[in-house]
């Protein structure tokens, strides 16, 4: 008998890297898998529904997902997330530059099984002035 | 023909980039043995923040760096027959043109055959009948700047054929600032949609410059690049059916790799399937990438299919008066002091102006203008904030008032507020909308000497 597969809890950047442009008042966000373990995961979980909660603050009209099955990637367009755009916005950050660092927080359920061959921030070395 | 592949370099990717790119893309291209070297400089606003200083000065109103992009470059590339393609013209092609060839002149070199591409302004009463007939009132109570329609390679690459060592444009569509020399040297048919699709994409790629060579990609930690204070600009290498290879400039920093590629493939696109320029519909839907060695990327599965019937237009127009201002808490309470001084500036303005409030190094850049995530975040306590206030107003004195309430602040805000910055400056709004591309004639002329 199989059980449901146990998942636990990633951050989006430990199963892709991404990439914000812009254009007028819309967003896009690539997301490109680590690997192909990673795409499949993505597959299933990032989805224009879970993706449009994660920017609700910036109240996204539209969410449209496309997929790039020969990049292990995917196109995410937010529309109406900008404010305006960059001709209109008051935001410093008026091109949506950071959205994508926003998404790569995104909690995401992987099989457990997965999670010890994931990518993770290198511990960056400590200073001799720090030790003690 | 004798060389198979067309390689080409870009320079910038945008008005403002670094002018040191150029010169080791040179020796790369001579190296490999020839190429054609593009300036892109044109993002959307910076075309009528050219039009505002052409209609200051009619001999201004292109590339203010023009000079430091061109002077490094210029000797070399006129000795080695690298033909320079740049959309540095802006609002004024035929000046920029003049000025390379004064530059030329005082570098003590020949005169370069100098082309400049003309019909992306629109102005004809005829042009303007169908932007009204497009954009509606809306059109009527702008004040408008400048008016361009994004057009293609074709003029560019019969410039090229016809000899030009340096092509001058305005509003260009980025990529077929690539696809140009890329049809000029392999001889494609302006209807050979899949080729024009491939070298469409490669300028796709070159067009935001170090962007696909290592920059705009590093997180420490996660996604290292080696020597990005010396990051090295891209070169595509372009095969007779459109396939291509894409690299970097020798001894440079930076790094090609399939991840930056993917990245930047997808960049600014919204439909893969449909990725539209004025000269085809390149299709990446299929696309995949090949680590072909170091800091080489071959890209395969790109297509192309008709080009769209109408090409896209910008209009600029003034848009009111955008002003800022700032100021800091630091130390015991900061992040509470700040937001008690938001409180008091909104208080002060309600029913003035909307205002734009962010808590830097609290809530700001993945804040939003109506408030919400400030709103609901709570005081963390965070000790070192800066509260910036943002707002845009038609009419210059309301708008100043902003700078205003946030410089009374040292005195009535508070405790210890600091280093108020206020800036007020006019901004420019765009309208967007598509023209028939009969509409747009277009050509091209060899600048001459001016007596």
């Amino acid at each position: 008998m199989k059980g449901p597969i146990e998942t636990t809890p990633v951050p989006l950047y430990r199963l892709a890297h991404c990439r914000t442009g812009d254009k007028g008042d819309i967003a896009n966000i690539a997301v490109v898998a680590w690997n192909d373990d990673c795409y499949g995961v993505l597959l299933d979980q990032l989805t224009v529904a879970r993706v449009g909660e994660w920017f609700e603050d910036r109240a996204p009209t539209c969410v449209l997902r496309y997929t790039l099955p020969g990049l292990r990637a995917f196109n995410l367009v937010l529309e109406g997330v900008l404010d305006g755009g960059v001709n209109g916005a008051l935001n410093l950050d008026a091109h949506g530059k950071g959205l994508s660092f926003l998404l790569l927080e995104m909690p995401v359920p992987v099989p457990r099984s997965l999670v010890p061959g994931l990518p993770e921030i290198a511990v960056m070395p400590m200073g001799d002035g720090d030790r003690r | 023909m004798g060389d198979s592949i067309c390689r080409v370099g870009c320079a910038t990717g945008f008005s403002g980039d670094r002018a040191d790119g150029a010169l080791p893309l040179v020796r790369t291209l001579v190296a490999r043995g020839g190429g054609t070297l593009i300036f892109e400089t044109l993002a959307e606003r910076t075309l009528a923040l050219a039009q505002l200083a052409r209609d200051e000065n009619p001999a201004l109103g292109y590339e203010s760096q023009l000079d430091d992009l061109i002077s490094p470059v210029l000797s070399e590339c006129l000795s080695h027959s690298i033909p320079i393609i740049g959309n540095f013209g802006a609002a004024n092609p035929p000046a920029a043109a003049a000025r390379i060839r004064e530059l030329a002149r005082q570098q003590g070199l020949p005169a370069p055959r100098v082309a400049v591409v003309t019909g992306d302004r629109l102005e004809s009463a005829e042009q303007w009948a169908v932007l009204r007939e497009r954009l509606g009132a809306k059109l009527d109570r702008a004040d408008v700047v400048s008016a361009n329609a994004y057009i293609g390679a074709m003029d560019i690459a019969d410039a090229l054929r016809a000899g030009a060592q340096v092509v001058v444009t305005g509003r260009v569509a980025d990529p077929s600032l690539t696809l140009a020399p890329a049809i000029a040297h392999h001889g494609w048919s302006q209807h050979d949609w899949a080729r024009l699709g491939r070298a469409s994409i490669a300028g796709h790629l070159l067009e935001c410059g170090a962007q696909v060579s290592g920059g705009y990609f590093a997180i420490p930690g996660l996604k290292d690049v080696p020597d990005l204070h010396a990051v090295g600009m891209p070169i595509a290498e372009i095969d007779r059916d459109g396939g291509f290879v894409v690299g970097k400039a020798d001894n440079t920093g930076g790094q090609v790799t399939s991840r930056t590629v993917k990245e930047q493939l997808l960049y600014e696109v919204h439909d893969p399937a449909r990725y539209l320029t004025p000269d085809v519909i390149a299709d990446l839907s299929a696309a995949s990438v090949q680590e072909m060695g170091a800091d080489r990327v071959a890209v395969h599965g790109v297509t192309g299919h008709r080009r769209p019937e109408e090409l896209k237009v910008n209009v600029c127009y003034r848009g009111g008066w955008l002003v800022e201002a700032s100021i800091s808490y630091a130390g015991l309470q900061a992040e509470a002091r700040a937001r008690l001084a938001a409180d008091i500036v909104r208080k002060r303005l309600a029913g003035v102006l909307p205002l734009r409030v962010d808590l830097i190094g609290a809530v700001s850049i993945l804040g939003d203008d109506e408030g919400r995530r400030l709103a609901r975040e709570p005081d963390r306590h965070r000790e070192d904030v800066r509260l910036r206030v943002a707002a845009v107003h038609p009419d210059r004195r309301t708008a100043s008032q902003v700078g205003r309430e946030v410089l009374s602040l040292y005195t009535c805000g508070p405790a210890g507020g600091g280093g108020v910055r206020t800036t007020l400056r006019p901004r420019l709004n765009m309208l967007s909308c598509t023209i028939p591309r009969g509409q747009v004639p277009t050509g091209w002329y060899w600048q001459e000497e001016v007596a």
